[in-house]
C-alpha cells in the first residue's frame, strides 16, 4: 500500500526503528488518501482544502493525487458546504466536507440538524446522509473566541448524528476511516491543540512531538477503529477518568504527576457511547471524574454524570466530579485561566480521593 | 431616543443640524381585506413578444428576460412567439389530465382534513402549471427537490395516488411510517427527494446532487422548487453561489405566488426588483415566466433543462403566479388579504387557459372536459376509500411502536433500544388487554 503514503508521512517515518510515526495531521491526511483511493464515491471539499491543502495541511497533496473533481475548494459558505453534501449523499456519493474551524459550523447547523440527521428517519430509509464532517476544534492555541470552541454537546443532543473525537494519530486514522464508511452522518472533531503533539496541560513545558508517543505508530493503508468503543489509556483502581480529545493527555499527565492510579478512559465517540466500559470501570473504582474543555452548563459531562449516577449510584463512594472550561466565551489573553488545566484537575482529584 | 456615545466624533445628534430624520420602510401590500383590487399597475406583456436566446447562451444574454414575463398563450387562446414549445395535442391533453387530477385531489384532501381524517393539508390551486408542466419538461429520472406545494410533480410522474393518501393519513400503509407531516412525500423510485418543511433547505441540496451528477459524468440533472418568500433564506444564497461556482446542472424554480402565509412578496424584497433578477447577480441564466401559462412554464423549464444537460450551466426561473387558496388548512387568508385578489388576478387560471387552448385548436370540448373532471373526482374518491382501509390519523392503525426508534441510525444503538423498551412497556401498562379496537 505504498501508494497511500504521503510525502509528509515518509518524512516522519522513524528511520531507526522502521516504524512509521505520524502526527495527527499526517494520520488524517492518510485516512483521507486511503479512502479516496479505495472508494470512488468519496469526495473531499471545504474552504482552502483543494490546491492549498487546508489551513492545517490535513488535505495536503490530495487534490494533486486524486483530481479536482474529488478534492476541491468551496465558497466560504458553511450552509452551502453541508447542504451540497446532503445532496451528494442523496445521489450516492460519500462526502467528506471540512469546516475550517468548529467555530464556523453554526451557519451549517440547520442543514446538519434538520436535514442530514433526519434524512434516514423522515424518508424511512429511502435517503441517507453518509457524510463525515471534519472540523478542527478546541483551544490551547491562542485562537481567541472564534477559533477555540468545543461545541460537541450541540451535536450529541441531536438525534441521528454521531460525534467522534480522536486523541491520538493511530485513532485519528482508524476512527476517520470508520466514520467515512459509516452510513450515518458523523461529526468528526479534530483537537487542533494535539495535531502536532500530545499536550500535558503544563503549558510552560516544551512542546512534545508525537514521535515519542506510542500511539503515533500508524500502520500503512486501511484499518479501522470502531465507533462506540472506548480506549483504556491507563489502568488503575483509585478512580475512573472519562475524557476525550486533548483532555485525555492532560488527565494522564496530571494523574501521573500526582501519583494517582486512575482508570482513564478515552471515550473516542460520544454517540454512540461505550456505556459498558464506563459502567464497568466506575463500578470497580467507585469514583468518577469527567473532564472536558467545553463550557460546563449542559456540556457532554452533564450527560456522562447523569448516566454514571443512574447506573452506578450504589457503587459511588464520592460525588462525581466534572472538570470543564468555564461558561464564558473562550478568552484570548486569559486562555490558560479558562483551560481546565492541572490545578483544576488536581483539586477535583483531591476532592474525589478525600471521601 | 437611543443613547449616542458621549465621546463620539459627532456629539451633537440632530440638534441644530440640517439632517433629516430617518424613516423605516415596512412593506405593505397593495390590498387588505375588503379593499377593491386593481391590478392595472402590473405590467403584463403580450404573449409571444419575448426573445428566446439559445439554450447555451451566456447567462447575461438572459438579462432582459429577468425583468420581462415569458408568455405563450394569448388572449385568443392560441400559442404565440418563439417560446411556443409546439407540444402535440396528445401531450397537451395529458397535461390537462394531470391538472384535473391534481385539482380533484386537492379538493378531496382538503375536505378530508376538515372531516378530521388528517391533521393538515396544502393545496396548490392556481399554481398547477408550475409543477405539472415543469415536471413534464424534465426527464423522468431527473432528480427533483421540491418544496411542499409540488404535488403536481408526483402526479405528473405517475406516483400512485393511494401512496399519497396513505401518507396524508399517516396510516399503516404510509411508506414513511407515519413520521412526517401530511404532504411531506418521498419517493426515490420517482426521483423525488424527501420533502423537508424547513424552508429552502432543499435548494443547496439540489445543487449538491447536480454537482455529484457532474462529478460522476452522469447525464441526469436536478431541479428544485422554492417559494418567493423562502428565497430570503440564507440557503437560497448558498444554492445560487454553489450553482454558479461549479456551473452545476441544476434548475432553481422560484414560485412567486405573491404570498408567504400572510407576508406578501415585499417581505422577500419583491417591491424593489423581480425574483428572476436575483439570479443575474450570481451569473445565473435568469427567466421570468407567466406561471399561469402552462405552455410558457413547460417551455422555460425545457430551455433550462437543455441548457443544464449541455453543460451550459444553471438557470433560475421565477414563475409569476398567484396562491389562490390559503397557505394550508391551518391558514385563513381572509384575515390579511382581499378576497378580490383571486378573482381579479390578471393571468387567469392555468387549467382554464389550457382547456381553452385545446378547444381553440379543435382538440377538445366542454363535454370532454366535464367527463374528465368527473373521472378524476371518481378516481380520487375510490382511491380515498381504498386508503381509508389502512386507517386515518389517530384511529390506531399506525405502524408498530418500535418503528419510532428505527431509522434514527442504520443500526439501533443501546440508548434507543432502552427507550424503545420503555415505550413498549408504557403501552402495555396503558393497555394491558392489548390495543383498543376502533
Amino acid at each position: 500500500m505504498s501508494e497511500t503514503v504521503t510525502k509528509n508521512s515518509v518524512k516522519s517515518a522513524d528511520k531507526e526503528s522502521g516504524e512509521r510515526r505520524l502526527n495527527m495531521i499526517e494520520a488524517i491526511n492518510e485516512a483521507l488518501d486511503v479512502m479516496l483511493a479505495r472508494d470512488p464515491d468519496t469526495v473531499v471539499f471545504g474552504e482552502d482544502v483543494g490546491y492549498f491543502g487546508g489551513v492545517f495541511r490535513c488535505t495536503a497533496g490530495l487534490q494533486e493525487k486524486h483530481g479536482k473533481s474529488r478534492v476541491f475548494d468551496t465558497p466560504i459558505n458553511e450552509c452551502g458546504i453541508i447542504g451540497v453534501a446532503v445532496g451528494m449523499g442523496a445521489y450516492g456519493l460519500r462526502p467528506i466536507p471540512e469546516i475550517q474551524f468548529a467555530d464556523y459550523i453554526y451557519p451549517g447547523l440547520d442543514q446538519l440538524i434538520s436535514e442530514a440527521a433526519r434524512l434516514r428517519y423522515r424518508s424511512a430509509g429511502e435517503y441517507i446522509a453518509p457524510m463525515t464532517v471534519r472540523s478542527p476544534f478546541g483551544g490551547g492555541i491562542f485562537g481567541g473566541q472564534t477559533h477555540s470552541q468545543s461545541p460537541e454537546s450541540l451535536f450529541t443532543h441531536v438525534s441521528g448524528l454521531k460525534t467522534v473525537i480522536p486523541a491520538t494519530p493511530y485513532d485519528a486514522k482508524g476512527l476517520l476511516i470508520s466514520a467515512i464508511e459509516d452510513n450515518d452522518p458523523v461529526i468528526f472533531f479534530e483537537p487542533k491543540r494535539i495535531y502536532n503533539g500530545p499536550f500535558s496541560g503544563f503549558y510552560d513545558n516544551p512542546v512534545e512531538p508525537w514521535k515519542r508517543h506510542k500511539d503515533s505508530i500508524v500502520p500503512e493503508g486501511y484499518y479501522k477503529v470502531p465507533l462506540g468503543k472506548a480506549r483504556q489509556v491507563t489502568k488503575g483502581e483509585q478512580m475512573t477518568v472519562l475524557a476525550y480529545g486533548t483532555m485525555v493527555h492532560v488527565a494522564e499527565a496530571v494523574c501521573e504527576a500526582k501519583g494517582v492510579e486512575a482508570d482513564i478512559l478515552d471515550l473516542r465517540t460520544m454517540v454512540p457511547l461505550d456505556i459498558e466500559a464506563i459502567e464497568a470501570s466506575v463500578k470497580r473504582t467507585g469514583r468518577c471524574m469527567i473532564v472536558h474543555e467545553a463550557t460546563r452548563t449542559s456540556g457532554f459531562g452533564a450527560e456522562l454524570s447523569a448516566l454514571v449516577q443512574e447506573r452506578c449510584f450504589y457503587h459511588l463512594e464520592a460525588p462525581i466530579e466534572r472538570v470543564t472550561g468555564f461558561d464564558t466565551p473562550y478568552p484570548h489573553s486569559l486562555e490558560w485561566a479558562y483551560f481546565p488545566g492541572p490545578v483544576r484537575l488536581g483539586e477535583a482529584i483531591d476532592r474525589l480521593l478525600k471521601e | 431616543m437611543a443613547d449616542r456615545p458621549k465621546d463620539a466624533a459627532s456629539t451633537q445628534g440632530n440638534a441644530g443640524q440640517n439632517k433629516p430624520s430617518l424613516t423605516l420602510h415596512v412593506p405593505e401590500p397593495h390590498y387588505r381585506p375588503g379593499d377593491t383590487v386593481d391590478y392595472s399597475h402590473l405590467d403584463i406583456p403580450e404573449a409571444g413578444a419575448q426573445i428566446r436566446p439559445d439554450e447555451v447562451c451566456e447567462a447575461k444574454e438572459t438579462a432582459p428576460l429577468a425583468h420581462d414575463l415569458i408568455r405563450v398563450l394569448g388572449e385568443d387562446n392560441k400559442a404565440h412567439g418563439p417560446w411556443d414549445p409546439k407540444l402535440t395535442p396528445d401531450t397537451l391533453r395529458e397535461m390537462l389530465g394531470h391538472f384535473a387530477l391534481v385539482r380533484a385531489f386537492d379538493e378531496r384532501m382538503f375536505r378530508g382534513q376538515r372531516q378530521g381524517k388528517t391533521s393538515f393539508y396544502m393545496k396548490c390551486t392556481g399554481e398547477e402549471a408550475t409543477s405539472v408542466s415543469t415536471a413534464m419538461a424534465l426527464a423522468g429520472d431527473d432528480m427533483v427537490f421540491p418544496s411542499y406545494r409540488q404535488q403536481g410533480v408526483l402526479i405528473a410522474r405517475g406516483y400512485p395516488l393511494i401512496e399519497m393518501i396513505n401518507q396524508i393519513y399517516s396510516n399503516k400503509g404510509d411508506k414513511l411510517k407515519g413520521r412526517q407531516l401530511p404532504i411531506m412525500y418521498s419517493s426515490r423510485k420517482h426521483s423525488f427527494f424527501t420533502i423537508s418543511g424547513n424552508l429552502a433547505t432543499q435548494t443547496p441540496q439540489a445543487v449538491g446532487w447536480a454537482m455529484a451528477s457532474a462529478i460522476k459524468g452522469d447525464s441526469r440533472i436536478a431541479a428544485t422548487w422554492v417559494g418567493e418568500g423562502s428565497t430570503a433564506e440564507g440557503d437560497f444564497h448558498s444554492a445560487c453561489t454553489f450553482a454558479t461556482v461549479y456551473n452545476a446542472p441544476v434548475i432553481l424554480n422560484v414560485i412567486n405566488n405573491q404570498w408567504a402565509i400572510s407576508s406578501f412578496s415585499g417581505f422577500a424584497g419583491g417591491e424593489r426588483t423581480t425574483f428572476a433578477a436575483r439570479g443575474l447577480g450570481y451569473g445565473l441564466a435568469s427567466l421570468r415566466v407567466d406561471g399561469n401559462d402552462p405552455l410558457a412554464c413547460y417551455a422555460a423549464e425545457k430551455w433550462a433543462a437543455d441548457r443544464a444537460r449541455a453543460n451550459a450551466g444553471p438557470t433560475l426561473i421565477e414563475f409569476f403566479t398567484y396562491r389562490a387558496e390559503g397557505h394550508s388548512t391551518s391558514d385563513d387568508p381572509s384575515g390579511y388579504r382581499s378576497a378580490e385578489e383571486r378573482e381579479e388576478w390578471p393571468l387567469g387560471d392555468p387549467i382554464n387557459r389550457l382547456k381553452k387552448h385545446l378547444i381553440a385548436l379543435g382538440e377538445w370540448d366542454e363535454e370532454r372536459q366535464a367527463a374528465l373532471d368527473v373521472e378524476c373526482v371518481d378516481l380520487v374518491k375510490k382511491t380515498t376509500k381504498e386508503a381509508e382501509k389502512n386507517g386515518i390519523l389517530g384511529h390506531g392503525l399506525h405502524h408498530p411502536f418500535h418503528t419510532m426508534f428505527e431509522d434514527v441510525f442504520e443500526e439501533l444503538p443501546w440508548h434507543l433500544q432502552e427507550q424503545a423498551e420503555q415505550a413498549i412497556h408504557e403501552r402495555e401498562t396503558k393497555f394491558p388487554e392489548g390495543l383498543p379496537k376502533q
